[in-house]
Parts: structure tokens; sequence; C-alpha cells
């Protein structure tokens, strides 16, 4: 079971140290690849090139088990539908993303890197998270 | 199209996001489940149990990153030029909509983009240009 633990710890350790690497939690970096009409960064192209590198034959591998090395439960993805929450999601996302140059997993590094605007933003994510869940809740009780 | 040369790093980009895959890779080889930070982290607001503790060590390791990686070199400058009220609503968009959306640029981005799923790609596709038209409009529209 603690085996279980530690490779949670290290995938996040090297999640965060990969986007510290990559220079993705400064939000400049970020905004200058989204900046096509501006002086144009391409670098994060070349991340998401490298992580899907790796990600290609990882999950070429996930596909052919059904258990994971350690014998546990696999747990892949199993939604098909191309549906409107999809889209409207990734438009809201792409909006907050764009105006901050923040997504997620940079904004936590950031936070722990000690920069007091990652903290609000992701106190600002935390209650979006949470209206969504209220929003489900209310959705599943009418 | 202008580039910008001089923050264009496209070596430590490729370094940094083959590390990304191998947590990727790791997550789902070692523990079974998707290296998605929107859905991890919200998980935790609707915490059932034995679900939790994945979740946090998960957490743990991302926060962490810093705090090791000082100790071999030094961590890039962030500069974050968005001023307070902005921040405030990026986050709640991107709280909100990465939970309706099922996914973020790790979740979508980088798994679903690599096993080759079409939710994924439309919710990249999604973010990304909407993410394009957000930047053109406050930098150039706006702006």
């Amino acid at each position: 079971m603690y085996h279980n633990r530690i490779s949670e710890f290290v995938a996040g350790l090297l999640f965060g140290t990969g986007l510290i690497v990559s220079g993705m939690t400064d939000p400049a970096k970020v905004l200058g690849f989204l900046d096509l009409a501006g002086a144009w960064n391409p670098s994060l192209a070349f991340v998401m090139g490298g992580a899907i590198l790796i990600g290609f034959f990882a999950f070429l591998i996930a596909r052919t088990r059904t258990l994971t090395l350690l014998g546990g439960a696999l747990h892949l993805p199993k939604a098909t539908a191309l549906d409107k929450r999809l889209v409207i999601g990734g438009l809201v996302f792409g909006a907050g993303w764009g105006l901050a140059g923040f997504c997620p997993g940079p904004a936590l590094v950031a936070m722990a890197m000690g920069q007091p605007k990652a903290l609000v933003f992701v106190l600002a994510m935390l209650a979006g998270m949470q209206l969504y869940e209220m929003l489900e809740r209310r959705r599943s009780t009418r | 199209m202008m580039i910008d040369w001089s923050n264009f790093t496209p070596w430590a980009a490729l370094a940094g996001g083959v590390v990304l895959g191998l947590a990727a890779a790791l997550f789902i080889l070692v523990n079974g489940r998707i290296l998605g930070i929107s859905g991890i982290v919200g998980g935790l607001l609707t915490p059932r149990k034995g679900d939790v503790v994945w979740r946090l060590c998960f957490v743990a390791g991302v926060l962490m990153a810093p705090v090791s990686y000082r100790l071999i070199a030094t961590v890039a400058a962030v500069h974050i030029e968005a001023g307070l009220p902005t921040i405030v609503v990026a986050g709640l968009l991107v709280g909100f909509g990465t939970r309706y959306g099922s996914g973020c640029t790790s979740g979508h981005g980088v798994c679903g983009l690599s096993r080759l799923s079409p939710r994924s790609l439309v919710a990249t596709l999604a973010f990304m240009g909407a993410g394009f038209v957000t930047v053109l409009l406050v930098r150039h529209v706006i702006g």
C-alpha cells in the first residue's frame, strides 16, 4: 500500500519539477504562447510535444493492461461523448487561462514558490470548483 | 508572425515536457490513474472514503517541487502581470471551467492527447482557442 503512496508523491514531485524546468510556472511565458498577434513564444508547444512523446508510449502500454505494475486497478476514462459541457467547460477554462496565464498545475507550483498572487489565484480556483460542485448537486436533486 | 526569440527556450521546454510525460507515465502505469490536476484537486472538495489520501500525496509532491528544485538549481523568476481583480476572475473561470469540462492542460492536454482521445482533442482545441482569443482581446483590442 505504501508503495502507492510513495509513487503518488513522486509523480507529483516529477510533475511539479517538469513544470519548473519547462518554464511554464511563469505566466508571462504562457501568455507569450497565447499571444499570436504579438511577440509569439512557441515554447509551450515544445512542452506539450515532449510530454506527449512520452505519454503516447505510456498509454500504449496502459491500454494493453487491466492492472497496474503494482497489481492495482487501472482507471482509464470511459466517457466518449463529445457533448456541450466539454466545449463550454473548455472555453470557460481557456478564457481564465488567457486572463492570468495560469492553469491549475503551474498555479499550485507558483503558490508553493511563495507568490502571493498565485495563492489568490488558487483560492479563487478552488471557489470556482466549489461552485461547480454546488451546481452539480442542485442538478442531481432536481 | 513575429517570434519572441529572446524568451523562446525550446530545449528547456522539451526537457520539462519529457519530465511531465514521465510523471504521467508513472501515474497511469503504477497508480492506475490519469494525471489531471483539476480532477485530482477538485475531488478533494467532495471527499469520499478511500479517495482522499492518494490525492493529498500527489498534491504534496507538486507543492514540494519548488522546494526540492531550489536545492539543486535556481528557480526562474515568475512574472504575474495581471492585477488582483483579474487574478480572482481568472481563478474562478479556471476552477469552474476545468471541472465542467472534465479536465485541464494536464488531463486533457497531456494525457488525453497522448492516448488520442477525441474528447480531449475537442476540449484542448476549446481551451487553446479561448486562450488565444482572450489574449488577443486583452492585449490588442481592448488594451
